[in-house]
């Protein structure tokens, strides 16, 4: 009775290819709703590194950890570079990590740093060796396979945090080292130290700034003695802490919003906030998507109960020569679920594939790293509800089939 | 009702149809009474009689789609009665019928109609057979068409096909000519003789159509039953 579903379907080809598109389009919706805020949710959890402290200028915490943790929004600030001392000089702090942003290359973002910054996410060299000079750059993986950039090329960083900035020509960088590919966001960073942004910026520094303030944390350094000719003071955008115990959670927080100038942002704090604030959007999203769905089953429901009645004879002609009451029922069931798995495949695929044209459209969803090719085991729980609402929408049409009562069904219009 | 016996009909070995003392009731309502027939192999045969005379009660009930009071219907030595999945079961692999709505199914070919009538009376799917009988009906060049594109000459040549693909023992006709002028009715009978005859069926045509005494000569005609106030 396959072929029989096949041939109604394709008898009333425009009723089930408007079904179907009803079905995909809940389908595409519930899709990509599922992709992104997994796919949010995981990024943001490995993207945080066990970050456990993200130390700024003031602003909004929020924007603090999604601009120097995430690499999607503006810095809120810079903050004084003695701030990494103070930070360093701390017991309760097992790990500080310096980062200066402000410039790109071709989209990709170019963050002042140390070595250390790749060790927090696991990303070793794939070729080449890590940064150890002014200049030197080690790019990511993504960075490396997008701008197809090789070892020993020079690049210029441009300023800004998106493409089409004023150049640094003055201070080109080299790619000595590519990293090793990690599903994170330092695979799309361009990483160099620290002097070499203030270079790019034509901030005068003393040698090994940061490194000093690292090694000699006790020593309360001088800020005064990184400012350039300019008269900008070599500054730095955030710092990256994670905690030698439990207690630096308590006491360090508080010492750093201490400071006039500086705060302190808690990751998992403002990334549950965040996930909170784009959860209520998806979840009203998700609502309106299961409404989208239901109303593909009423229409399933409604085309097969319309097309049970018009078939009324000739199923009850096929009961005579000798079709089951089952095989009448499932006729019925399988018309519903064809249209089901048509609306799950077209869904399935256009939901990637819109997803796919918004990464390539929207920078920040590129930037967050959302992937249209990642399909999500949530995806055949939709695949199998949908079915389920076919099937629930083919019962009672399969039932007033099976149940007709031939010899009264054939009288009417014998 | 009452059984008026027509003309006499040749005798063929092998009873096909053996019905004897048949009533049936509907409430208080009686519409056949004591109804016994016999029809062997080949041996066709017309039911004649006004509305409200029972064919089509007596033709629900050798096609066990109504349940057998009283009395007892045999098609080819198989009783129909018991369970609706029995009677279905006999129905499927001795009857074929013909209703004067024609119900092929819209959605298939000529073909893929007889296709499905020959795997849901239980036959493996013969496609040459098929051929021959879409040929044998005249159909053979429309044997792909759908069944709206056929005219209503076509279609009924394609429903005496689909009932035939079964090999059925015996082929009802609800009123297969009631609605056709003369030439078509004329087609119609012949084509259902023939074909009949050729498959070795026994034919029972249910109809008021008198135009068919001509082809089919023995008749049963009924008549209401005049119920009698106590």
């Amino acid at each position: 009775m396959f072929g029989l579903a096949v041939a109604y379907l394709r008898d009333r080809a425009l009723t089930t290819l408007l079904n179907v598109l009803l079905l995909a389009l809940a389908v595409a919706t519930l899709a990509i709703l599922l992709l992104f805020s997994s796919q949010i949710g995981n990024r943001f959890e490995r993207d945080a590194a066990g970050v456990e402290l993200v130390v700024g200028a003031k602003g909004s915490p929020l924007q603090l950890i999604l601009s120097s943790l995430y690499q999607v929004d503006a810095p809120t600030g810079n903050i004084p570079l003695e701030s990494l001392a103070l930070l360093r000089g701390n017991r309760a702090v097992a790990q500080a990590i310096p980062l200066a942003l402000g410039d790109q290359f071709q989209g990709f973002r170019i963050v002042g740093t140390e070595p250390a910054y790749a060790e927090l996410y696991g990303a070793g060299i794939a070729e080449g060796r890590m940064f150890a000079d002014h200049q030197e750059a080690v790019i990511g993986a993504e960075v490396a396979r997008a701008t197809g950039m090789g070892l020993g090329q020079r690049f210029v960083g441009s300023h800004g945090l998106s493409a089409g900035g004023t150049e640094h020509a003055h201070a080109p960088f080299m790619a000595v080292g590519i990293l090793q590919p990690t599903g994170t966001v330092i695979d799309r960073l361009v990483l160099v130290d620290v002097p070499s942004v203030w270079d790019a910026h034509g901030i005068q520094h003393e040698e090994e700034a940061t490194h000093d303030a690292h090694e000699d944390h006790a020593d309360e350094e001088s800020h005064e003695a990184h400012g350039g000719q300019s008269g900008m003071a070599p500054e730095i955008t955030a710092v990256l802490v994670k905690y030698r115990s439990a207690f630096g959670a308590v006491s360090v927080p508080g010492i750093i919003n201490r400071q006039t100038d500086l705060q302190a942002a808690v990751p998992a704090v403002e990334t549950a906030r965040l996930l909170g604030l784009l959860g209520a959007g998806v979840d009203g999203a998700r609502i309106f998507a299961w409404l989208l769905a239901a109303t593909g089953g009423l229409s399933i429901f409604v085309a097969l109960l319309q097309a049970a009645n018009a078939r009324e004879g000739e199923l009850a002609l096929l009961r005579v020569m000798g079709a089951s009451r089952a095989q009448l029922f499932g006729t019925i069931v399988i018309e519903a679920l064809l249209i089901a798995v048509a609306g799950c495949a077209v869904g399935l695929a256009v939901g990637h594939g819109v997803l796919a044209l918004a990464i390539g459209s929207f920078d920040t969803l590129r930037e967050v790293g959302i992937s249209a090719s990642v399909l999500h085991p949530g995806e055949l729980a939709i695949v199998a509800a949908v079915l389920g609402i076919a099937l629930l929408a083919a019962l009672i049409p399969a039932a007033r089939v099976a149940r007709t009562d031939l010899a009264v069904t054939l009288a009417r219009a014998r | 009702m009452r059984m008026a016996d027509g003309a006499e009909a040749p005798l063929v070995a092998g009873p096909v149809l053996e019905i004897a003392f048949l009533r049936h009731d509907y409430g208080s309502a009686t519409v056949l009474h004591d109804f016994s027939f016999a029809a062997t192999r080949g041996q066709h045969s017309l039911l004649l009689g006004p509305s409200g005379s029972g064919k089509t009660t007596l033709i629900n009930l050798i096609a066990g789609l109504l349940t057998v009071q009283h009395g007892t219907i045999r098609i080819a030595g198989e009783t129909m009665a018991g369970l609706p999945g029995v009677r279905d079961d006999l129905r499927r692999r001795r009857i074929g019928i013909i209703f004067q709505t024609l119900r092929l199914v819209e959605a298939l070919s000529v073909t893929a109609n007889l296709r499905l009538a020959q795997r849901l009376a239980g036959r493996e799917r013969d496609d040459a057979e098929i051929g021959r009988l879409l040929d044998e009906v005249g159909l053979g060049h429309r044997a792909h068409a759908r069944p709206r594109a056929l005219s209503q000459g076509e279609a009924q040549r394609a429903a005496v096909a689909r009932a035939l693909v079964g090999r059925p023992d015996l082929l009802i006709a609800d009123e297969p000519t009631s609605a056709l002028d003369d030439g078509n009715a004329e087609r119609i009978a012949r084509l259902l003789v023939g074909t009949a005859d050729a498959h070795g069926s026994t034919l029972l045509i249910a109809t008021h159509d008198a135009r068919l005494k001509a082809h089919i000569p023995h008749a049963l005609v009924l008549a209401p039953i005049v119920q009698e106030v106590a």
